[in-house]
């Protein structure tokens, strides 16, 4: 299943990537003298129907010839392993936090239904939805950034990923926290973690309101379920009501919305990562789209794809160890 | 039925439970008592007053039903005896006396509708048990059928000794089996050990005390007749037929042998033949168990056939409450009247049913008077005014109507 959608989509970008301009611009600039022009053409497949030249394409990739990125200035293979751990670590952390706090939430806001606890909840999540990204991450940095700065509190790092002036970083895997951590480096690592804090945050809240929301209606419907009266009428503490019957149920739908939304935080690090100057994916498709620098743009489409239909495989095993009658089905 | 010689010993050594205010006073044969209790539904459209008054006892030994239509309070009033009504709902008033009988054999009686959450939780699954209508929907669809078991045995029961046994029995066994293991005397030193503290068992450990629960979760499973407990025990609910998951549902509702179990509708959702293996599995758990049944239903076959006592109930009062022979021999309520002639008969031949006329009224806004006179082939203008008493007409044979029919036919 996961296989066939990567390949269309392989498709698709391939068939726009290369209408939507002369194709041979990539390989030339105004310093290209023009009887070359004729063996690029040929060197590259470019005279080749366009059926082979998907196939082309297709072998190269397998191969591990992405092509050239001008905007990183490297193979776009190269570009990816510097800048995919980046979003990768920030898209992670995000998602933690957006479910750390995201579920919680929720299921207080389903057990203390149109109490105080609730609308306040209903107001935090209804802003996470409304507010757009950008702006939120602006009037953050504006607040925890330049105001603290000013009211001399301990303000949070401006945006990148770890201070480059004062703390020297030798990557390994390009995930810092985890490099931090194998080579014992506890400066770095409390470094990185709070240049994450803001990006994190600002890119997790969206997230977080959706699982609020959708933790809290999936609880009400699961707690007027008869094996919550079941359990309820076996003498068990409301607490474990909750918690073990009621919950474990009331994930099912929610694991859904979290797989699908993991696929969005990668889109959406392409503001957070420009505002907050996160030497990820996100601004490097960005710089990408804007140069018409084809060979980043299609694999950045690729990675996405890639990562949606991972996330979604992860979600459908999720969903085998949550529920009996779906792990035989 | 009769009703068993050990009530000689009851009321010696009864005492009342601390919390309450006043004593409340409890026949000794009889181990649970529903007074004057009334739940209400607060809905958009108005307060559906579900129960108005019920009041009923239930004998040690004894099998009551309730019986009537949908609709008429039944699982209303095993909801509100177990305190599981949920909101909207509220129990307004009355009292359900309770009379617990703890393990040492000591007696207290209590208003279960005055305990505090903590103390009722403790009744819950424990002194009382409730087996619900649908096979379907009730067991957690995502949790083995014997972990749902054992969840209430290790919830309610102590089992520091039971798994301290557990443990001297399976060294025994693996002494049995190789007596001349080389460390054959570590182990004998082991069981020693164990048994000297059989008088005062140490808190089990968690795992430990789950094997144990897990082992008597089968042991249900086996005493409800399931085929392969221990199979079905590791399963989950959806890979269960609907009368293995009932009978697993019975056993979950058995496993901390309550002194009383309420059946709501225990049968209704199981094939004709599956009800009466179920039936007859009901009344032999009864005897084994030594608890009392209250059984829910709208089928009257099920009453003659497993019940002692019958409350026929309508519109959240109960019209009839009478022992099964008396109530079958001489009904007198005419709602009672009517429902039995409904029942067609093998030997005679009828096109037409008979029925009773019009419908279950609405509860937000009943009837006035009696709840059921005007449906009531007997009404009169009183019917329509004044709600008739609660009378015993004949010696435990109870009716709320102001025109008895039968025996005690234009007596009032």
């Amino acid at each position: 299943m996961s296989i066939p959608v990567i390949i269309g989509v392989l498709a698709i970008t391939f068939v726009l990537a290369y209408v939507v301009g002369n194709p041979l611009a990539i390989y030339v600039n105004e310093r290209t003298p023009p009887q070359a022009i004729d063996q690029i053409i040929r060197h590259h497949g470019l005279d080749q129907p366009l059926y082979v030249q998907f196939f082309l394409y297709l072998r190269n990739l397998v191969m591990g010839d992405w092509g050239w990125s001008d905007t990183a200035n490297s193979y776009v293979v190269d570009a990816i392993r510097r800048f995919f751990p980046a979003t990768i670590e920030l898209s992670i952390v995000a998602m933690i936090i957006a479910v750390l706090v995201g579920i919680p939430l929720g299921i207080v806001s389903a057990t203390r239904k149109d109490q105080i606890v609730d609308h306040v909840t209903r107001v935090i999540a209804l802003a996470g939805v409304s507010m757009p990204i950008f702006w939120f991450a602006l009037m953050l940095k504006y607040l925890l950034y330049y105001q603290f700065f000013i009211w001399g509190l301990p303000y949070l790092p401006e945006g990148g990923r770890y201070s480059i002036v004062t703390v020297t970083y030798n990557p390994v895997t390009n995930f810092i926290l985890i490099d931090s951590l194998i080579t014992g480096n506890l400066v770095l690592f409390f470094d990185a973690l709070v240049h994450l804090v803001m990006p994190a945050a600002c890119l997790g809240y969206l997230t977080l309101a959706i699982i609020t929301r959708m933790m809290r209606s999936s609880m009400l419907e699961v707690l007027k379920e008869d094996y919550i009266t079941l359990a309820r009428s076996k003498g068990l503490r409301e607490r474990v009501v909750i918690y073990r019957h009621a919950l474990r149920n009331a994930m099912i739908p929610t694991v859904t919305i979290i797989g699908l939304a993991f696929g969005g935080l990668i889109t959406g690090a392409v503001l957070t990562e420009t505002i907050f100057s996160w030497p990820g994916l996100g601004r490097w498709a960005v710089r990408s789209i804007l140069t018409s620098d084809i060979p980043s743009i299609n694999a950045f489409t690729l990675l996405v794809a890639i990562i949606f239909v991972s996330a979604n495989l992860i979600v459908d095993l999720i969903y085998g160890a949550l529920d009996p009658r779906i792990r035989y089905g | 039925m009769t009703t068993g010689d050990d009530f000689t010993m009851v009321t010696s050594n009864t005492t009342t439970h601390g919390t309450q205010d006043e004593i409340p006073e409890l026949a000794p044969d009889v181990i649970l008592d529903v007074r004057g209790l009334k739940t209400s539904f607060y809905t958009y459209e108005g307060v559906v007053k579900a129960l108005d008054g019920i009041s009923v006892d239930l004998k040690k030994g004894d099998t009551l039903a309730f019986v009537g239509e949908t609709g008429c309070g039944k699982s209303v009033t095993a909801k509100s005896i177990m305190r599981l009504v949920e909101s909207p709902g509220r129990i307004e008033e009355g009292e359900v006396i309770f009379r617990d009988r703890a393990d040492d054999g000591s007696e207290v009686i209590m208003d279960l509708l005055k305990l505090s959450t903590e103390e009722m939780r403790h009744i819950r699954g424990n002194r009382i048990g409730i087996v619900f209508q649908d096979p379907a929907t009730y067991p957690n669809p995502v949790f083995r059928i014997g972990d749902q078991i054992a969840e209430v045995i290790s919830l309610h029961q102590d089992l520091a000794l039971d798994v301290l046994r557990m443990k001297i029995e399976r060294l025994e066994a693996a002494l049995a089996e190789n007596p001349d293991a080389p460390n054959a005397a570590e182990i004998q030193e082991k069981i020693s050990n164990y048994e000297s503290q059989l008088d005062d068992p140490p808190s089990p450990s968690e795992t430990d005390k789950k094997e144990l629960a897990k082992k008597r979760a089968v042991d249900m499973l086996r005493m409800v007749r399931m085929p392969t407990p221990e199979e079905v025990a590791n399963q989950y609910p959806h890979e269960l037929s609907g009368g293995m998951r009932q009978r697993a549902l019975i056993a979950m509702a058995l496993s901390c042998n309550p002194q009383i179990l309420i059946c709501d509708e225990a049968t209704t959702a199981l094939d004709v033949t599956v009800q009466a293996q179920v039936l007859r599995l009901l009344n032999e758990l009864k005897s084994e168990f030594d608890s009392s049944i209250i059984i829910i239903t709208h089928d009257l076959g099920v009453v003659a056939e497993t019940c002692t006592k019958v409350a026929v109930m309508y519109a959240g009062v109960v019209a009839e409450y009478a022992s099964t022979e008396d109530l079958f021999a001489d009904p007198l309520h005419p709602y009672t009247l009517g429902l039995l002639r409904a029942i067609p008969k093998l030997t005679e031949k009828t096109d037409r049913l008979l029925q009773i006329r019009g419908s279950v009224p609405n509860l937000i806004t009943p009837p006035t008077g009696c709840r059921f006179h005007p449906r009531c082939d007997y009404a009169t203008g009183i019917c329509k005014e004044e709600r008739p008493p609660r009378a015993e007409m004949k010696p435990g044979h109870w009716v709320e109507c102001h025109h008895p029919q039968g025996s005690m036919a234009g007596k009032r």
